[in-house]
């Protein structure tokens, strides 16, 4: 019984918590929002001898590895800058802060980096999760956030369709890739009658398979069918059997690589030869295992970036990567050396002292700037205008097949 | 053609889930058990079939049938572990084991090697043949035969040898059959053998055909089985066949008409329906429960 109170005790007094922080976290918006903001609060960062550029990553945990390979490409990036004599003579400062792959380190991570570091720009979290919990901590502080790979829509635009005035991206967005793979598609396969196979069990298919029908619509294009399936399923017969009766000459796929490698080897067994293409979550050795090197033949994918892309750029990169780490980048590497770039490049373009305020507004203007992952333009809703790249599975390898414009 | 060829596809599935379901039905006819374990030793006969022919580079034949004898092993095993003591127990005790019994052996296999699925390597170049315009690859036509094959053995088991008859006089009346001077225990373990070798059998065939295993992947199978044990009339032999065949039939027609979210939706409406308007199954006959 004792303990019973206790916890009730603890319990109401979490809930007084709750609701002062909520409270408190109000006014701080309507602090800002009026721009009336005194002391370090709301008024941003400004740099001094150094710049100061912070990182919030998954350095471990559930996702380590993701932010791991941002923070190597980062610091891979910070090197070649200051070994360049830095921006305007000033050397940056980097600050990575582990925020353990946890939704409410991440959060903290971020008041630590701009309240007690005062960096001018951060790197966001690698997730779409970690990286919207840090967002109002962002604009309350003025201090812009970028993040390399969290690709959810909602990062950057609030679901009631305003957009954070603070967060970034370096990435495209899940929708991009359907758009992308819809354009291909049309231009370089020649396809009219598509069929679609997604996973109605997730957004993320859910998203890309809606992007693709708009665009491959508005190119022509008719889809002939339209076949779902959900997340564990094994036998996609029937459905295949009935895509195959439509006589599609392509047919889009998107969904994660468990059930796509069954999907895959099911569609060529039930005679299925047209084309078939996915996006990034296809990207796993393991569909190569499930699905076998014969079947993925003839087969594409959309990605952020290829190591094996000839481009002079990426060329170099994937050399100046390998000096120092000794392995080939992958996708997550390559965003977060952009990233670094991408806010590096908004710096030098400030007049004046150098603010977080003033970052923020440049970065919002970016515009033609060469990256590894792409030549991007960062769109209304700070989304970056980028090209995709699209690989095709040649014999069980993923080879380079052309870069996709928007 | 396209309906030929989805009868084809629902053929396949439903002798996949035929062949769980006469396990099932074996070990209900014999001692009243629901053995909810089944689809888990289903389970266990894929992973054991995919070390054997993955690791250990056996020809396809002999990992199946390793794989039966294992699970046969297994099933008795089980069998005389958690089911025996419970045989004068009531019939819920024995249900609530079974499920014990089955979320053991899956999170065990998931101690030992983690639950990400594995593939299983190609074990046929699958070619397709064309008959009357209909696509049929190879594959399904061996898994086809060897399921057949299975079936009839089992027929002729049980009809033809002893053992066989010991477990139709044991599911008949066990203590009558006892006082004949049959050994029931024996029977029992033998039933269980058999079905649990099926059950492996299972396993493999699912692992070559659709490629993909888990430890968790016998739940979904196991249930299905069972409701093709019901709707052919649980403990009847041909019942569970037949059940398979028609559940697996109707399966992939609700997903041609294009309703394939509603797959394992229609066939839980199955299981309602027979147990509604015909709890005996299609081959049971009424008969009143003694008092």
């Amino acid at each position: 019984m004792a303990k019973h109170n206790k916890t009730k005790k603890y319990g109401s007094l979490f809930m007084a918590t709750a609701l002062l922080t909520g409270i408190l976290a109000g006014c701080g918006t309507d602090d800002s929002g009026s721009g009336s903001g005194s002391g370090s609060k709301g008024s941003g960062n400004t740099a001094g001898d150094t710049i100061k550029i912070g990182a919030n990553l998954e350095l471990s945990g559930a996702v380590g590895s993701y932010g791991s390979s941002i923070n190597d490409g980062a610091k891979l990036a910070i090197d070649e800058i200051n070994a360049a004599g830095g921006i305007d003579g000033k050397q940056i400062e980097y600050i990575p802060i582990d925020n353990k792959s946890e939704t409410a380190e991440a959060t903290s991570a971020a008041i630590k980096l701009a309240e007690q570091e005062k960096v001018v720009a951060m790197l966001a979290p690698a997730t779409s999760g970690n990286s919207v919990a840090t967002v109002q901590i962002a604009n309350n502080h003025k201090v812009p956030m970028v993040t390399g790979s969290g690709t959810a829509p909602n990062v950057t635009v609030n679901d009631d369709g305003t957009v954070n005035e603070y967060a970034f991206r370096t990435c495209f967005i899940d929708p991009f890739q359907g758009t992308v793979a819809a354009n291909f598609a049309t231009n370089e396969l020649g396809a009219k009658n598509v069929a679609i196979f997604a996973d109605n069990a997730s957004d993320y298919a859910k998203g890309l398979a809606a992007s693709f029908k708009e665009t491959i619509t508005a190119n022509g294009g008719t889809v002939v069918t339209e076949e779902a399936y959900v997340a564990k399923d094994v036998d996609f017969k029937s459905q295949l059997t009935n895509i195959k009766g439509k006589n599609p000459d392509f047919i889009f796929i998107p969904g994660y690589y468990e059930e796509v490698g069954i999907i895959v080897k099911q569609a060529r067994e039930a005679g299925i030869t047209v084309p078939l293409m996915g996006a990034d979550g296809w990207d796993s050795p393991k569909l190569i295992e499930l699905a076998g090197a014969d079947a993925l033949n003839n087969t594409f994918i959309t990605n952020h970036y290829s190591s094996e892309d000839p481009d002079a750029k990426i060329q170099d990169f994937v050399k100046a990567f390998n000096d120092k780490y000794s392995q080939a980048p992958n996708a997550f590497h390559a965003l977060g050396y952009d990233s670094i770039y991408f806010i590096v490049d908004a710096i030098k373009r400030v007049d004046g002292d150098v603010t977080s305020e003033a970052i923020q507004k440049q970065l919002a203007s970016t515009k033609d700037l060469s990256l590894v992952t792409g030549t991007f333009t960062v769109d209304e809703n700070h989304n970056p205008v980028k090209s995709a790249t699209v690989l095709e599975f040649v014999d069980g390898k993923q080879q380079f097949n052309s870069k996709v414009n928007p | 053609m396209e309906w030929i060829q989805q009868l084809v596809n629902g053929i396949s599935l439903g002798s996949i889930y035929a062949l769980i379901a006469l396990g099932y039905t074996m070990v209900y006819g014999i001692i009243k058990l629901i053995n909810f374990a089944h689809g888990d030793v289903f389970m266990l006969g894929a992973f054991i079939g995919f070390y054997a022919i993955a690791r250990w580079e056996m020809n396809v034949f002999l990992a199946l049938i390793l794989a039966m004898i294992l699970c046969a092993v297994i099933g008795v095993i089980i069998e005389r572990v958690a089911y025996k003591r419970l045989r004068n127990a009531t019939r819920i005790a024995a249900l609530i084991t079974a499920i014990g019994v089955s979320l053991l052996i899956e999170y065990t296999v998931i101690f030992f090697r983690g639950s990400s699925p594995e593939a299983y390597p190609t074990v046929f170049t699958t070619k397709n043949i064309e008959i009357f315009g209909v696509q049929i690859s190879t594959l399904a036509i061996f898994i086809l035969s060897v399921s057949i094959f299975l079936m009839l053995l089992l027929q002729f088991i049980v009809h033809k040898t002893k053992i066989g008859k010991a477990m139709r006089a044991v599911s008949h009346d066990a203590d009558a059959a006892r006082l004949m001077g049959i050994n029931v225990d024996n029977t029992i373990s033998a039933t269980f053998a058999i079905g649990s070798a099926l059950a492996g059998a299972a396993g493999v065939i699912f692992g070559i055909y659709y490629t993909r295993i888990d430890p968790l992947m016998g739940i979904m199978p196991g249930i299905k089985a069972f409701i093709a044990a019901v709707l052919g009339g649980i403990g009847i032999i041909p019942g569970a066949m037949v059940g398979g065949l028609v559940l697996g039939v109707v399966e992939t027609v609700v997903s041609a008409l294009g309703y394939s979210l509603w797959r394992d939706a229609a066939a839980f409406v199955i299981l309602i329906l027979i147990l509604i308007l015909r709890p005996a199954g299609i081959f049971g006959k009424n008969t009143r429960e003694k008092v």
